[in-house]
Order: C-alpha cells, then structure tokens, then sequence
C-alpha cells in the first residue's frame, strides 16, 4: 500500500520525483514538493505522536507554522533536531523522522495509562502535586517529568552546521506574500523602493494556493506565479522563501529565520543552515494572513480532527486526501469551501452547520453539487482513539445551549471551521495596541505604533477584492513617500464568491451525563475543564489564568487556542472578550534553532583573539597559552616533562636570580598629548603629576567618582606636551573611554587628545639581577647606569637600528626595563633579547611566574582591583595627595571609607608552610564557629613564593592594619579545606623596595 | 535594537554605541567645597524616569564621541540627538 491517499492528479508537488522517507523506522514514498505531513497523509498515517500531558493520540491538526501536534525529532545527515513540525518539514530523500513524547512506542504508550486511569492532571497539578514534600523533588518529582514531558531531545554532539547573520537595510519590508504582501510589494517596487518580500513556505502566494479565485482573468495561484516571477527580476527587490519573521523589536528592526537547507538531505558546501537577517526596514506591511480556529467539541483532539482549511491545503496543494468519509462541521462558509473541494475529487460529505438559515454564493455553489448539510447540526464527540472512527452528533437550539437527539454516523475525520484568526503577532510585538473586531469575534491591529501597516487578512478583512484595492494602495503611496516616484499600476478585476456572516459560536455544550474532554490547547493539553478549574480558584487576570493552566504556552503559542480560551473566560467572567484581553505576544513568533540565533560566533569565534606580535616564537618554543580577555598570552614555557607549577618556579626563580623576559604587549597604551596633558593627569590619578619632568615615569592610580580603584599603571613623559600612559590589560578600553568622557563632558577646555597605541607598540620586560648587563649589551651606546638611567627614568634607543623606547620600572620588584618597539620589529626586539641574554641565562616567563614575582613583593593587580577596593586598602593610601583635587576624591570622606577597622590588605602564610590556600577561600577567626561563620576577609591571590620556598598568598582582610601576627583559619568550603594561617606583611620580598632601585 | 542618530556619523545600531547614563548630572568642579548631600547626588542619586530622559552614549565602535540622547525610557522612542557641547533646549 504506497500513497492510498492520494489523488491520480493535480497538486502542486512534483510527481516525477518520487522520494523515500522513513517515520518512526518504517520506510514510506512521497514526492518531491510534499511536506512531510502531506507525505504521511498520503500514506494513510495519521497517528504521529503522544500529547504533552495526558499522552493522548495527536495526528495532524493543521497543515503549516499553526499546527499544534505533529511535533517530531528529525534526523539529517547524521545530525538530529528537536521540535521539528511535520507540517513545515519538506520532504527530501531520505528523511529519517520520530515521534516524540511517547515511550516505548507511538502504538503502545506507557504514558498513555494516565488517560485510561482518569488520573487526569487538572490545571495547577505541577504546583499542586510537586511541591512537598522537598526531598521528592530532585529523587521522584523531576526524574519523572523530564522523561514524561518534553518535545524531542536536543543533540548533545557539536553541530557541524555553519549559521550566518545577516544585516540589510530596505525601504519596505513585506511580511507574507499572500494577495496583500504581494499587491503592497509590487506596488512599491514599481515605485523604485527596496523591497524585501519574506514568505516563510516555501511556496509564494499564501491564500491564494488554496482559493478558488480569479483575478485579472487567471486563477488567484497564475496571478501570484507571475508576480512573483515578475518582482524576481527587479534589482531592487529581494523575495525570500522559506524564510519567517518571527520579531518585530524597537525602531523597525525586524528579525527573520531564513531556513537554507533544511529542505535538503545535507546543506551544500560554503552554503549555512539557517541565515538570521537583521532588517531594519523604513516601512512594513504586514500580510501575515490568519490562522483557522477550530470549534471546541468532545475528544476534539483525536486524530483525523483538523481544520477544515488543512484538509483543503493538503488536497490543493498536496493532492492528499485526509479522508475518504469526511465530516465537515463549521460556523462559516468556509467548511463549505472545503467540502466543495472534497466533491470536485468524487468524495462526499457531510457539512454540519451550527448556523439556522445560512445563505450565500458559496453554499448555494455546495447545495448544487449535492452535498449533504446539515443546518442547525454539531458534532457532540468524536468517536475512536486512534483514529475518528465515527461523531456523536446532534441538532442544537438557536440559544446554543441544548442538544437534540445524539446520532452516531461514521466517518474517518472532522473538518472543522470555527471562523479566521488574524495573525496579529508581528503588529503587536510592535507596540500596537490592538483592538477586538466584533464582525469577526478576532483581536486586530489597532493605531500603528511604529512604521508598520496590517494588510489583508491579517488585518481582519476577509474580501479579496478589498485587500488588493487597499494593498497596492499602501504600497504605493508609502513607496512614493520615499522614492518620489508614483508609476499607476491597474488594479486587475476579481472574481470571488461572497460570503454571509459567521455564527457566533465556539464552543459545543456537553451532553447530559457525559464528560468527554473538549481541548482548547491541543499542544499543551489545555481543556475547558481546566480554566474553568483556575477560575474557581480565583485566578482572574488572563494572564495568570495562561500560566497556571498552561494555556496558550507551547511552542505554537496558542495560535489555534488563545481566542477559545479568552471565548471561555469572557463567558465564565460574564465579561466581553475585549475586556479579558489577551495575553502578549512575544518574539519569536515559532521556534527559531539557538544555533541561528548564535551564529558564527561559536567556539574560536565567539570572541576576537588578539595576539603579541611574539606569538609564534612563543608558539615554538612551547608555551602554554592562557586567556587573557581576548589577549592570549603566555601562561608558561614548557621544558620537558615540566608541568604548570614546575615550570612557572623555575622561570621565577630565574627571574629572581639572573634576567627573564616576558611579553608585555597586552597591557594598555593611551597616548596623552596637548597643552594641559598634565593637568588631565593630574586630574585623573591621585596623585601629583604637574612637576614630572621629561624623560620620567610615575606609577598611578586613578578612581571611579565613588572613590572605588579603577585602574592602575605608569605613565612617561616623552617630551614636553606628549604622555605615554599605561593601563592594565583587563581596563585599556574602560581607561581611553573614561578619560574621552572626561575630556569631552567634564572639561572640554582641556586641550588634550587621547588615542589608543596598544596595537603600535610591542613590550618586553626584562627583570632580574642581570638585566642591567644585558641592555647594556643591548644598546652599548646608552648610559644605562644607575646614575644615567634611574629607578623610573625613561630614554629613547636604537636597538640595533630600530627605533627604542627604555623605561626603567619593575613589576616583578627586581631590578627591570620595560623595551618597546614599533609593532612589527616585536619579534626582532624578542629574538634579540634572546640571543644577547644567553650569557646571562635568560629564560622566558609566563603571566604565572609574573604573578608570583608580583604576590611575594606585594604588588597589587586585578585580583585586588576588583571593582571594590580604595586606595588604603591596597596600602596605596601614600599615593593619595592631600593638597590637589581628582576624581573620587571626595568619596573617600564616606565613613565606610576612613573606618577604623577598614579593610587592608594583608599577607598570609600556611602555618604548616605547605598547605597552598586555595584563592577566594575566606579568613576567619574560628574554624568551628556554626554557619554563617563571620567572615574577615578572603584570599585573593596565591602562589608558592620562590624566595622562601613556601606558599604565600594576598589578603584583603577587615583591620587589616592591626591583624600582623594574628593566627586564623582560610577556610575553602568549595575545595574542603580548612588551613591554619598567620598573617604577615604584604611585603613578603624586599619590604624596603632596595633591589628596584639597585 | 535601538536605531540612534549620532550627530557625527548619521543612523547607526545600538551595536556600536555603549550606554553612559543620565546626561544631565552636572559634576561639582574641582577644588570646591561640596556637601555630603551634593556629592552622594552626583555620584548616586538618580530619578529613573518613566518617559522622556536626556541620556548619554559613547559611539564607541564608530567616532568614539560622547552624544546626549533624548529618549523615552518606556517606548524607546528616540526624539533628538545632542552633541557634546551642544546646549540643550
Ligand atoms: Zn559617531
């Protein structure tokens, strides 16, 4: 049995190319052009899933982005994605796809036993039932639901799949191309506008692929065919298929999905998945159309029940039959449509009809192909489990309250039209307010917001005519504001049958002494007896109502429910439904893959890497990288079979023996030049730069103006007006945008100009006993003495013919240079220092022996600069002038900031000295103390100090002042250490600062 | 994503710009005697406002120039845009 269900002719797949797909492990035939729901159907497979709560049987609701059911996990080329609608899903050859919630099987669900048992889970159950006791949780509660609930199982393996963003500008952006996006597009591409027109099917034309139209003498689907064709060959125009707009976001940025290749069996070499396009547009027309809703009767959620315009979709467009006894059961002309399509292809119906006397063009057409209608009719219940087997139905008075005499009739599915819901999403993301429509008992767009117009259905106009009158109008006329061009287009002639008024009718009463479960929400498994539960409750706001009921809340965000369920609460609340008022609409209007949303910056590139010109002879010489922001830098040099600890104490040790080198391209460069330069220092630091003279270097440190450190560094005098500021690596933007804020909000007299040079210059620094003899040998012209280049003296090179810059400071508390050189000479610089420092012993270090040169002398850095320390704190209160103003000088009055036993930092040594103290573990006074044990302070850097051989580590501690010689606990929770500790100086190594000076 | 017009370069995405607060906070000058209430003012208080607020942005990834922006902090809405030194009226 291949493809029972479908139609010798007609459709719009491709019936010379046969495919073949598997569902659930069995191997089926579609075409090409075939979704795979359509695929399905034709095979006569209407079971696909189990519900989200009650693991009832789902089929097929829908036939696009509204269905509620058919969610499947699908396999691609040896990928697998989750939450895939078969309804959206084109087939492709060798499409692999599975049910989800079901276990084991889709036939034979465990799950399912709830239903029989009646052990119905009513609105609240999750609150109700998971709370207490506490300990079910994470043993009982959680383990159930995860393997109970869910829509699919995400892949846990790297995906291979490229995604790209996308970033374009346009005059209008049009979003559907039924006949109102089509119309609005070609009206302003004639204008000469740019035009983006986005259709999220695959196929153009919307409405007008299922309608039995005519305009300007061809049918609606030639019409759209030629549009389309025509608007493809414009240069300012881009028409998108498979693509959706799921947001619309502030100041007319919209957001669209533009699905690449999931319509193919692999995506093409170079070709991404999914393309993300941020479109900010001048003008949109939103011709998002509208959804049909269903009535709400008895077991509507077996399968075989779907909307009366899916069954129609699957049989125009498809050329699948959903069934071969059909009942159709509407409020409105349009079930009519659908059985007079039934009929066209010899299968009969039966057309229930909730209304008394209907009459118009469309049921006059039905009545003349004999078709069975019944007026004043419902469907009570359908029949059957798997599959709708037969319908209870019965008259109903003209109040809607009673039922006649309940007849069984046979037949295998339900059409079911309960009038059109415009698709409102877009225009409300907006900001538009949106208002109730009577006419159609739906929620429209109101006042526009921003620049967006609903055209069409979409707007709650359902004449076909009208809405081209109107859409090449406004395409037009918001084209000719922006192009100033105005070329007349005639709008062609229409032909469509009228329709009369819908009945005001949703929901089916039940019948006496039975309790059959009508859905409102088929994805989420929301029946009238639940919100009519929340209500009792007390729940009044629509809002709650959707949470606590879960109404309205899965991934097909209520599309076909949320009207039904407000239908229901307004009844209930005896309020109008404007009243109610509905719930938000939010972005995305569907699911949108994370790997979209991420992009490219994935892995490697989900931040830039910068690298010192050095890298690669870092790289050769086995360096160990670590991050340091987007820097890498290296952590250590590997020698044999070192490892971290080893490698970062020997280049340590050398430093503090002989002479290292460490690459200090990393750290921020600002350079400062102007007239008042030095009054912007003086201004920025805290303390005094006025009488720096030329060729001299400054530590300082500059604050926030709530007295909080921001930064630290040196700064140099090059030449009279010309500054050369560091910064540490982690601050350099933060420091150039402060200082730009100042200088151009604060004191725009200043004249002075700052710009970054961190890219201009590579560092090395070159510390240690020996490093004096070797720039010596560096640059042998130079004095470099003592005398002709002193603690923080600067001089300028010439470094075997390139250009030098020489500062005297010293961040591992040796004596140490600072050497930079135009950027690309780095390596050169390097490879020098190398080659002239083998006499000297010289070996490289990492940031991990730089750190513990910089722990044991008490040098403060990031770890102590972290965003909540002052200048005392760091003991660097001797840097703070009395006599000038800076920025955050007067926060440093607050009382917190001058208390007695204010914060300080401290050093800490394991009394056993080996026990290295884990950083961040906290300092207290007693280890035995009960929870919360009052903490003094914390660790905020470790090493092992190679001058004593011992750990030692940095502490901001309260009182730290007055704490020398104490003895406490560092306690680390976290590592389950408790270490027995004295604090000491911060200045472990050479407290008098002799050897930087030496 | 907001769409903000910098007085220097034209239309430009929030992407490029970094946020910098109230604009119309005036810092005490320097070297000048100023009261505990004047100074936690400056430095803290501010009115998070519902509606029209004078703000400050860095065009960071374009001119690097501090602007004022005019903006209702409720709907995004953006009025009017404000170099540096221009007086705002
Ligand atoms: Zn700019």
């Amino acid at each position: 049995m291949t493809q029972a269900f479908r139609i010798e002719n007609g459709g719009l797949i491709n019936r010379d190319k046969k495919l073949s797909f598997k569902f659930n492990g069995k191997t089926y035939l579609g075409y090409e052009g075939d979704s795979l729901a359509s695929a399905l159907l034709a095979n006569g497979v209407h079971l696909v899933g189990r519900s989200f709560k009650y693991h009832r049987p789902r089929g097929f609701f829908g036939a696009g982005v509204d269905e509620p059911y058919a969610v499947v996990q699908l396999y691609r080329n040896g990928e697998t994605e989750p939450n895939i609608k078969a309804t959206e899903q084109e087939l492709f050859e060798g499409l692999e796809a599975k049910s989800v919630n079901c276990w084991p099987s889709v036939n034979f669900d465990i799950g399912a036993i709830n239903n029989f048992l009646k052990i119905f889970l009513p609105a609240g159950f999750y609150y109700k039932t998971f709370m207490w006791p506490k300990s079910f949780w994470y043993r009982i509660y959680e383990p159930f639901i995860r393997k109970a609930a869910g829509l699919g199982v995400a892949s846990t393996k790297h995906d291979k799949e490229r995604y790209e963003h996308k970033y374009e500008y346009c005059d209008l952006l049009i979003a559907g191309s039924g006949p109102s996006g089509l119309a609005g597009a070609y009206a302003a591409a004639k204008n000469g506008a740019k035009v983006i027109l986005a259709e999220d099917k695959s196929r153009f034309g919307g409405s007008l692929l299922t309608s039995d139209v005519n305009i300007g003498n061809q049918s609606g689907q030639d019409w759209a065919e030629g549009i389309i064709a025509e608007l493809k060959t414009m240069p300012n125009v881009v028409v998108k298929n498979r693509s959706q707009i799921f947001g619309y976001y502030d100041h007319n940025m919209l957001v669209m999905s533009e699905k690449v290749s999931d319509h193919l069996p692999a995506t093409k070499k170079y070709h991404p998945n999914k393309r993300l396009w941020y479109i900010r547009a001048k003008e949109v027309l939103i011709s998002s159309g509208s959804i049909e809703r269903p009535i709400v009767f008895g077991n509507n959620d077996t399968p075989g029940v779907m909307l009366s315009s899916a069954a129609k979709e699957y049989l125009k467009v498809y050329g699948v039959l959903v069934g071969i006894k059909p009942l159709v059961f509407t409020n409105n002309d349009s079930g009519y449509e659908t059985a007079i399509e039934f009929k066209k292809h010899g299968v009969d119906t039966v057309v229930l009809d909730s209304r008394k006397n209907p009459e118009s063009e469309i049921i006059d057409e039905a009545k003349s192909l004999g078709i069975n209608i019944k007026n004043s009719y419902v469907v009570v219940a359908a029949q059957g489990y798997k599959k709708v087997k037969s319908a209870d139905i019965a008259s109903i008075s003209e109040d809607k309250k009673k039922l006649g005499k309940i007849e069984n009739i046979e037949c295998d599915c339900i059409c079911v039209s309960g009038f059109w819901t415009p698709t409102i999403h877009l225009a409300s993301q907006s900001g538009n307010k949106t208002k109730f429509k009577e006419e159609i008992d739906a929620f429209v767009p109101g006042q526009s917001k921003q620049n967006e117009i609903t055209l069409g259905s979409a707007n709650g106009v359902f004449s076909l005519e009208e809405t081209l009158k109107t859409s090449f109008k406004t395409g037009s006329e918001l084209s000719k504001k922006i192009t100033k061009k105005d070329n007349e287009i005639a709008i062609p002639n229409v032909v469509e049958k009228k329709s009369s008024q819908h009945d005001k009718f949703w929901c089916v009463p039940l019948p006496k002494g039975k309790n059959y479960k009508r859905f409102l929400d088929f994805q989420n498994d929301v029946a009238v007896s639940d919100v009519e539960i929340a209500l009792r409750e007390g729940y009044r706001s629509i809002e709650h109502v959707k949470r606590y009921t879960t109404l309205g809340m899965a991934t097909d965000q209520g599309k076909t429910s949320n009207l039904n369920g407000l239908q229901l609460v307004s009844e209930i609340e005896n309020k109008v439904v404007p009243a109610v008022g509905h719930t938000t609409f939010r972005p995305p209007y569907t699911p949108v893959s994370i790997g979209a949303i991420v992009g490219r910056e994935v892995g490697k590139q989900s931040k830039p890497t910068r690298k010192s010109p050095m890298h690669s002879w870092h790289e050769k010489n086995n360096a160990v990288f670590v991050d340091a922001g987007v820097w890498l830098r290296p952590r250590y040099y590997r020698r044999g079979n070192e490892n971290l600890f080893e490698a970062s104490k020997r280049e340590a040790k050398n430093v503090r023996t002989n002479v290292g080198v460490c690459d200090v391209t990393t750290l921020g460069k600002i350079d400062v030049k102007g007239p008042d330069a030095a009054e912007l220092l003086n201004r920025v630091y805290t303390n005094a730069w006025l009488k720096l003279p030329v060729g001299k270097a400054r530590y300082g440190v500059m604050l926030r103006e709530d007295g909080i450190v921001m930064d630290d560094g040196t700064t140099t005098r090059i030449s009279e007006n010309h500054y050369h500021m560091t910064t540490t690596t982690a601050q350099a933007a933060n420091v150039l945008s402060h200082l730009e804020y100042y200088l151009q909000l604060v004191w725009p007299e200043l004249n002075v100009n700052v710009v970054s040079t961190t890219e201009q210059w590579a560092g090395a620094a070159i510390a240690g006993p020996k490093s004096r003899d070797l720039l010596q040998k560096l640059f042998p012209k130079l004095d470099v003495s003592n005398e002709g280049l002193p603690f923080m003296g600067y001089m300028e090179g010439d470094l075997s013919g390139v250009k030098a810059r020489i500062f005297r400071i010293s961040f591992s508390g040796e004596l140490a240079y600072e050497v930079n050189v135009e950027s690309d000479y780095g390596n050169f610089m390097w490879e020098k220092i190398m080659e002239v420092g083998e006499e000297f012993n010289i070996q490289p270090y990492g940031t991990e022996a730089l750190s513990t040169l910089r722990i044991e002398m008490g040098h403060v850095a990031g770890s102590e600069l972290d965003g909540r320390t002052i200048p005392f704190d760091n003991a660097l209160e001797g840097l703070v002038s009395k006599k000038k103003d800076f920025i955050g000088k007067r926060s440093l009055q607050r009382s917190a900031f001058i208390a007695e036993d204010r914060q300080r930092i401290v050093g800490v040594v394991p009394l056993d000295k080996q026990t290295s103290i884990p950083e961040g573990s906290h300092l207290v006074k007693d280890d035995k103390a009960p929870l919360p044990n009052p903490k003094l302070g914390h660790i905020s850097a470790s090493c092992w100090s190679v001058e004593y051989d011992n750990p030692f580590s940095l502490a901001i501690l309260k009182d730290g002042k007055n704490m020398i010689g104490q003895k406490l606990f560092a306690m680390s929770p976290l590592k389950n250490k408790v270490i027995p500790v004295e604090i000491v100086s911060s200045h472990y190594v050479d407290p008098k600062g002799e050897r930087v000076r030496s | 994503m907001l769409y903000i017009n910098c007085p220097h370069c034209g239309m430009r995405s929030q992407n490029e710009f970094s946020y910098g607060g109230d604009a119309s906070v005036k810092r005490p000058e320097l070297n000048k005697e100023v009261s505990d209430q004047e100074w936690d003012n400056f430095v803290y208080n501010r009115k998070s406002l519902r509606g029209k607020h004078l703000e400050l942005w860095q065009h960071i990834s374009g001119c690097r120039q501090w602007i004022k922006v005019e903006r209702d902090t409720a709907t995004h809405e953006i009025f009017r845009t404000f170099k540096a030194d221009e007086e705002v009226a």
